[in-house]
């Protein structure tokens, strides 16, 4: 089931890779639709045949080089059928959306499919070894996305940017893999072998460094404050659909990788080193947000505020790891919310990113100074806009809230001061939002008249709110009855703090 | 008990989706908006008296181990009661405020959310429930004070209004986070006094934080004055049943969680009693109908916060609810006559009064009782709360009276304007704000009616047929009730104070003009905020992106050149160290091989010559080596 899954896209791009370019747009994009489509039935089919008292479900194990330890061992638990669900999702969205694209379909379309078994891959495996391929493999995609597809010249260098500096991080990452392959006797990349045996226990340095090179991996990737600075420039040239991406599901596999790797596999040194995944966090937070302030570039405010989402889910997940003075409740109830917090994010700043996508094809700038008033002309656009950053801000009824109380409330008790602080973090971002709302949709009716800017300025095209559209609804859905995804969550934020506490 | 959870349910969910549907289904529901939107609140109107009676409570699950629950108790009765009614009253009133070319159904789809969210805290039995109806409401108030979005000044009012009311809101999270540390997993309300210390200390701290900003007390209440750019109704129902109410209700709530914390309750007393007085002045001060009005209700919901403070919760309900009334018919006719003829300065509204009479002896109603003159409703609510904070201090009492005295003052200074003779040039004065239409729609006149006779009646609450079940129903018997003397003394010093405004008329006030006009710019808060936090912030905020760009980036673009440069020593080193060495010992290969070839002679002699030598050194080695 899961394999499927993960390479119904794969095998569709093989498909449509001995289909003649010239066969029109829609012979791509329609059967990429329809591909993502069912992958989300089956995703959806998988989350209803799931228990989430089970531990891993739909698993599938096989040999592959069994000399190294390395198998093809898939399946999912709590912590990553929301990002699978999620990434299916985004995808179908990103599909969508699509639509309206016009350069070089039949090797967009194939890559973005690729791209998706990729992602699905990643959040599935339960091998570090196939996590660590599809970790780089998804590097490579996005490289090409934004330099095939990003905005001129400066998106070459963007894609450089990013592929380096993730790639940098990923051989971290691959350092400490090897480092807990080592470890264990016998040598293994199995994560569940690994998670139940715990090889590090008690080796204080040892357990310390291989902490040290996971986190830095999955630091680069997250990003955190002070490994953030490739994000911007990716996402200021990368394609509308590229950032949805990056942003919706790319930079969810490093604080996956967190909860999934660093902290059931070292929760010894998870312990002694929590505060300074609190203080990162933190920082990250205030930083994020601080910066985001300051920009005149939409894009590129996003950005910052991903940083910002970011640090919440390390705030989280470093307070799971501070015992002292807190209970059960609270600890499991921040990793719930980092989870969540995953998942929302990607709900919301994908659509944000796609509604950006809208602002640039009418207007080819993102320099908010460019417009004022455009809710008089895109009433829609202004709407679904207004919707996505409310729930970006944090505003009850949509999913942002949900994850943030959860991490504020379970955070607090073990990270007092810490919290206090982040709590700051979401006056902030009411702020910037609020400020880029009034500067590109309300007060007078003002358009960009560089040259090259069509002259109409028209509200979303049926394909745009079809896709976007969902993508709010569902955040929505959690803002509203969250259940059905705490419901999944909560067993496995409950496994995941007991294993940490040792 | 009956437990009916849907009644609890559906009371929300009406306002909640119904006034979500219609401010989503924008233009295509503009024609039918108001008829519809008056026939939700009419229906939630109906749900709440149902509620009021029946008492529904219920609950579902939210997050792990916290639940979302609601509750209509005595409190929450009354106050479902006030919200939906005032709501009911201004909607009624916001047909005529509105013509075809605006967008009808956003406006009230959002009241009804509004009211809904303020629905939604009212009943919450849970720290997790009430905020979230608390930043609904925040936000709506947002989308309503930004209602005329073309505008930017209202969009930036209405940015203030939200960002300010958050900061306070903050308050709320850190509150929760402190109740779960402190052993109260589920965050209910009525179990947050037994947290442990030093978590009840910050649970406080949150909460009255939270309050104080959403009521507009010291020092947040800069941002109320900012609100008026909002449309009237708005106004009518910020300042009376939600919003500014909420702060004061929640602290009416957690009275206990102020009485344990053994400091919440004096702290919180005398900061209402403070902005009662400095707010009152900042109202006497205004020239704009609209912001006296605003700045009268800070001073009525100090009132209220002083209750909770004293822990007078029957006497600060009875100021809540009455308050409301006054407050709501207040701004309904002062947006009348900002609607017929475009103007709420108070020179221009000189015998506004004496063209709409209706809207003036409405207003003057409403007027008489927010001068606490008898025998209206806020004369008795006021001293029945007050009667509480003189059995706690004398001191506290004393100021309370003196804030009453300047609710006689503003009060006064407002009806005196209104029924001035009109001055031949009235005309010159209007239409300043907007274009008036000189006329009275049909449907502003029965909710002014209704809502001066409740303003005039309202004081019943406190006569003891109707006093003594409304204490038992709030659990609140034992408290202090005013007698005679106190009656008589409020009474007098009103009748005072108003008298003498009248008679001191216009002419400028007996204060230096310094201070005149600090307390017209309302103390100058907004200004200081802008000076320690916004500004600050702001500039940190372009510091640090600067860094980003300059520092951070330019440190790892660093890094990357740094791995070209030692490519390139790298490079360097192979070329002319690596590659050299190479060179070299093929360079001494080929020599040794040429060495080697020189022996090579051909001729027989040679060789033998060479053979006789190498015998003799290995003859010699054997020699000596043995």
């Amino acid at each position: 089931m899961l394999s499927a899954i993960v390479f119904l896209p794969a095998v569709a791009a093989l498909a449509l890779l001995t289909v003649p370019a010239r066969a029109g747009r829609g012979a791509f994009v329609w059967p990429w639709i329809a591909v993502s489509a069912v992958d989300l039935a089956l995703v959806v089919a998988a989350w209803v045949g799931y228990d989430p008292h089970d531990g891993f479900g739909w698993t599938e194990n096989v040999p592959w080089i069994p000399n190294a330890g390395v198998g093809y061992h898939i399946g999912v638990d709590g912590l990553s059928l929301p990002l699978v669900g999620l990434t299916a999702g985004l995808f179908l969205a990103v599909a969508i959306y699509s639509l309206r694209e016009t350069r070089r379909i039949k090797s967009y379309v194939c890559l973005f499919l690729f791209l998706q078994t990729v992602c699905l891959g990643l959040f599935v495996a339960l091998d570090l070894i196939l996590f660590f391929l599809f970790f780089d493999l998804s590097i490579v995609g996005m490289f090409f996305v934004i330099a095939g597809w990003g905005h001129g010249a400066a998106a070459r260098a963007a894609a450089t940017k990013f592929f380096l500096y993730t790639f940098v991080g990923s051989l971290a990452l691959l350092l400490g893999f090897i480092g807990l392959y080592l470890a264990a006797t016998p040598h293994t990349f199995d994560m569940v072998v690994l998670i139940r045996t715990n090889p590090l226990t008690g080796q204080g340095l040892y357990g310390g460094l291989v902490l040290l090179a996971v986190a830095l991996g999955l630091a680069v990737k997250t990003p955190t404050v002070p490994f953030h600075t490739w994000l911007p420039p990716a996402h200021t040239d990368a394609p509308a659909t590229g950032s949805a991406i990056l942003a919706g599901v790319l930079l969810k596999m490093g604080t996956y990788g967190f909860v999934r790797i660093a902290m059931p596999m070292l929760p010894e040194s998870w312990r002694r080193y929590a505060l300074v995944f609190v203080v990162v966090g933190v920082v990250s937070v205030l930083y994020g947000a601080l910066v985001a302030l300051a920009q005149t570039n939409v894009k590129r405010m996003i950005a910052y505020t991903s940083v910002n989402h970011m640090g919440y889910i390390l705030l989280a997940v470093g307070a799971a790891g501070i015992l002292a003075g807190t209970d059960t409740q609270a600890r499991s109830l921040a990793v719930t919310g980092a989870v969540t917090q995953m998942v929302s994010h990607g709900l919301l700043t994908g659509a944000l990113f796609l509604l950006t996508g809208v602002l640039y094809d009418r207007g080819h700038t993102y320099d908010m100074a460019a417009y004022s008033g455009l809710a008089a002309r895109t009433p829609m656009f202004a709407g679904l806009t207004a919707l996505a950053a409310f729930g970006s801000l944090g505003l009850p009824g949509l999913s942002g809230f949900i994850a943030e109380f959860q991490i504020f409330t379970g955070s607090l008790p073990s990270a007092t001061i810490a919290t206090a602080l982040a709590v700051l973090g979401i006056l902030v971002t009411a702020a910037l939002f609020l400020s880029a709302l009034q500067r590109i949709f309300l007060g007078p009716l003002r358009l960009p008249d560089a040259p090259g800017t069509p002259g109409v300025f028209s509200d979303l095209k049926a394909s745009e709110a079809a896709s976007i559209g969902p993508l709010l609804a569902l955040a929505v859905a959690i803002g509203v009855a969250p259940r059905f995804l705490l419901d999944v969550i909560e067993p496995a934020a409950r496994t995941l703090t007991q294993l940490v506490a040792g | 008990m009956i437990s009916t959870p849907w009644l609890a349910w559906l009371l929300l969910a009406v306002p909640l989706a119904g006034g979500a549907g219609l401010a989503v289904a924008g233009r295509w529901a503009n024609r039918a908006a108001p008829v519809l939107g008056v026939a939700i609140a009419a229906v939630t109107v109906a749900l709440a008296g149902a509620a009021a009676v029946v008492r529904p409570a219920a609950s579902a699950p939210l997050f792990d181990g916290i639940p979302a629950g609601v509750r209509v108790d005595g409190l929450s009765a009354v106050m479902v009661l006030t919200v939906t009614a005032v709501s009911l009253a201004v909607l009624v009133f916001s047909v005529g405020e509105f013509d075809e070319q605006e967008n009808r159904s956003r406006f009230f789809g959002l009241m009804l959310v509004f009211a809904g969210a303020m629905l939604v805290t009212v009943t919450a039995t849970t720290l997790a429930l009430v905020l979230m109806g608390w930043e609904v409401m925040g936000a709506t108030s947002y989308a309503l004070i930004g209602y005329w979005w073309r505008e930017p000044h209202r969009v930036t009012a209405a940015n203030t209004a939200f960002v300010t009311t958050r900061a306070a809101d903050l308050g709320l999270y850190v509150a929760a986070g402190a109740a779960a540390a402190g052993g109260v997993g589920g965050l209910a309300l009525a179990d947050l006094p037994q947290a442990g210390s030093p978590w009840l200390t910050v649970i406080t701290v949150g909460v009255v934080l939270a309050a104080f900003g959403k009521s507009a007390q010291l020092p947040f209440s800069f941002w109320l004055s900012r609100a008026m750019e909002g449309p009237s109704p708005v106004s009518a129902l910020l300042h009376s049943a939600t919003m500014v109410a909420a702060g004061a209700y929640l602290l009416l709530r957690t009275q206990p969680l102020l009485a344990a914390s053994g400091w919440g309750e004096p702290t919180v007393a005398w900061m209402g009693a403070v902005t009662a007085l400095v707010l009152g002045l900042v109202a006497v001060a205004q020239t704009d109908l609209k912001q006296l009005l605003a700045a009268s209700t800070c001073a009525q919901i100090g009132y209220v916060v002083l209750a909770a403070g004293a822990g007078g919760l029957a006497g600060g309900v009875m100021q809540l609810v009455a308050h409301a009334a006054v407050k709501s018919l207040l701004f309904l006719a002062a947006g009348a006559w900002l609607t017929a003829l475009g103007t709420k300065a108070l020179p221009a509204l000189r015998g506004a009064a004496r063209q709409h009479p209706l809207v003036g002896v409405t207003f003057t109603v409403g007027a008489i009782a927010l001068a606490g003159l008898p025998p209206a409703s806020l004369w008795v609510t006021k001293d029945e709360l007050l009667a509480a904070a003189l059995h706690r201090s004398p001191a506290l009492y004393a100021v309370g009276l003196a804030a009453a005295a300047v609710s006689a003052v503003y009060s006064a200074k407002a009806v005196w304007y209104v029924w001035r003779p009109l001055p031949g040039d009235a005309t010159l004065g209007y239409d300043t704000e907007r274009h008036g239409t000189r006329q009275l729609a049909p449907s502003m006149r029965p909710p002014l009616l209704v809502l001066s006779l409740l303003a005039a009646t309202l004081g019943v609450l406190a006569l003891p047929p109707v006093a003594d079940p409304l204490r038992r129903a709030l659990g609140a018997t034992g408290e202090p009730s005013s007698s005679w003397w106190e009656l008589t003394l409020s009474a007098a010093l009103a009748l005072a104070a108003s008298g003498f405004t009248w008679w001191w008329g216009a002419r400028p006030a007996p204060i230096p003009a310094p201070a005149v006009g600090w307390l017209t710019r309302w103390l100058d808060l907004e200004r200081a905020a802008h000076l320690l936090l916004v500004r600050p912030t702001l500039t940190t905020a372009r510091t640090l992106a600067a860094f980003d760009d300059r520092v951070l980036d330019r440190a790892v673009h660093g890094l990357a050149h740094g791995g070209v440069v030692v490519a390139r020593v790298a490079a360097w080193a192979d070329d002319r160290g690596v590659d050299q060495l190479v060179v070299g010992v093929a360079g001494g290969a080929r020599r040794l091989g040429q060495l080697a070839r020189r022996p090579q002679t051909g001729q027989l002699h040679t060789y033998y010559a060479q053979a006789t030598v190498v015998f003799a050194v290995l003859a010699l080695v054997f020699v000596f080596v043995r």
